[in-house]
């Protein structure tokens, strides 16, 4: 596979910034279907990274480096934890309640359809410019609980014991998926939290593992699911660590659609 | 090392700052031809590898050379004292050499300028202008009056002949 010589001078004009207007405009909708001239693109940005490579000056004066440290030093950052699912970033492994996890829901969405826009669909500058707009929105929306900073309560009835329980927010349309567990109870060693869509028709689709941290939170994000699957419900099995093809009997929790 | 960057550790970003700022804010400078505005460029460079680390995909390319290409990105920008038009994540690069040594990157950078040295000179123009003072093919054209295909090849087979200079 190869890029489209129809498009190369573009697209080496597009790779050093230099493709303005309408030509721009035609060349990103160009790229989002063409995984071949996406490919070129990332080549030729490695020939222009030599052009930045090749240049040599003076060394940046010995204050820069203490600068850097100070504002590094004034924002110190909660080391990322590897995710406890097998599916995503653990920066989502905070609960928040149904109305912020919506947020994430349609955040999830909208950076799945970010990325499959680029990837297959074209789209007008304006529509992008839109679309980046409302991506900046939701990400400022949902920093309250995607911020690894953020304080996470959960509140309970006066004198009840919190009960184990999850949400699953689920967009057939698209195959997306986001559930977050709380209150879950520690696993056996070796073991996992397993996921299943519940198929209206034939077998449970697995749907990610789990392990719930230390407060007994758990995620899933975006699990490998075909687009369209209906679910008549989501399903909770113990697994190993590695994940079953089928569940495990018993089915440790249930739920029904909303 | 960006490992170590992304669990947080500080002494990362030292010691990753100490194999690349050379680069970057050689790569700011000749952009912007001003030392404080270079310093600006090579501080926000660090911070924004430092606060989002992920950006960097290690599978798509070299540290040194996304970093040289996030730096000269952010030094137009700031040329054209304009808001970032590329975010951190949609910088691919891929090939070109990692370069973290200073040597290494000393012949590599004599070896692109004997290459952009042994083009005619309006293409080696073409390619700079485009590159280093981030203007536009139209612009190129306006500037040379050459014709706006003719700029386009230009920059395109310029590009082609650094990417085989570095394939042999």
């Amino acid at each position: 596979m190869s890029a489209h010589e129809q498009f190369a001078d573009d697209l080496a004009l597009y790779a050093v910034d230099a493709l303005t207007g309408e030509d721009r405009a035609a060349m990103e909708t160009h790229l989002a279907g063409c995984s071949a001239c996406r490919l070129e693109l990332e080549q030729l940005r490695g020939d222009g990274a030599l052009l930045a490579l090749s240049t040599l000056g003076p060394k940046p004066p010995q204050r820069a480096r203490q600068r850097l440290l100070d504002a590094v030093a004034k924002e110190p950052r909660v080391p990322v934890k590897l995710v406890e699912t097998k599916s995503r970033r653990s920066w989502w492994g905070i609960l928040g309640w149904a109305a912020t996890a919506a947020v994430v829901v349609f955040a999830a969405s909208l950076w799945k359809e970010n990325a499959a826009l680029k990837q297959t669909l074209a789209s007008a500058n304006a529509q992008a410019t839109e679309s980046a707009r409302e991506l900046e929105d939701i990400r400022r929306i949902a920093a309250p609980i995607i911020e690894p900073e953020a304080q996470v309560v959960t509140v309970v009835a006066l004198k009840a014991q919190p009960q184990p329980g999850g949400k699953a927010f689920y967009l057939r349309k698209r195959g997306s998926l986001v559930f977050l567990a709380t209150n879950m109870p520690p696993l056996p060693p070796n073991k996992a939290y397993e996921l299943w869509l519940i198929p209206m028709q034939g077998a449970p689709m697995a749907a990610g593992i789990f392990k719930p941290d230390a407060h007994g939170r758990g995620t899933v994000i975006n699990p490998p699911l075909p687009p369209g699957a209906e679910a008549k419900t989501f399903a909770i099995t113990v697994e190993n660590e590695a994940g079953a093809s089928t569940p495990t009997m018993p089915i440790v929790m249930m739920g029904a659609g909303e | 090392m960006v490992t170590a960057l992304k669990a947080g550790d500080q002494s990362a970003v030292a010691q990753l700052y100490d194999r690349y700022s050379s680069v970057v804010y050689a790569v700011a400078l000749r952009v912007l031809g001003d030392t404080g505005a270079a310093e600006d460029v090579l501080q926000e460079v660090f911070l924004q590898l430092w606060r989002n680390p992920a950006a960097f995909d290690a599978a798509r390319g070299t540290l040194g050379s996304w970093l040289a290409v996030i730096a000269r990105n952010r030094a137009i920008d700031f040329l054209r004292k304009r808001r970032p038009e590329t975010d951190l994540e949609d910088v691919i690069v891929s090939v070109s050499p990692d370069l973290a040594r200073e040597a290494d990157r000393s012949r590599a950078a004599e070896k692109v300028r004997s290459v952009i040295g042994a083009m005619p000179p309006p293409q080696r123009s073409a390619l700079e202008m485009a590159y280093f003072e981030g203007l536009s093919h139209s612009e190129i054209a306006g500037k040379t009056g050459e014709p706006l295909g003719t700029i386009k090849t230009r920059i395109r087979t310029g590009l082609m002949i650094l990417r085989k200079a570095f394939q042999t």
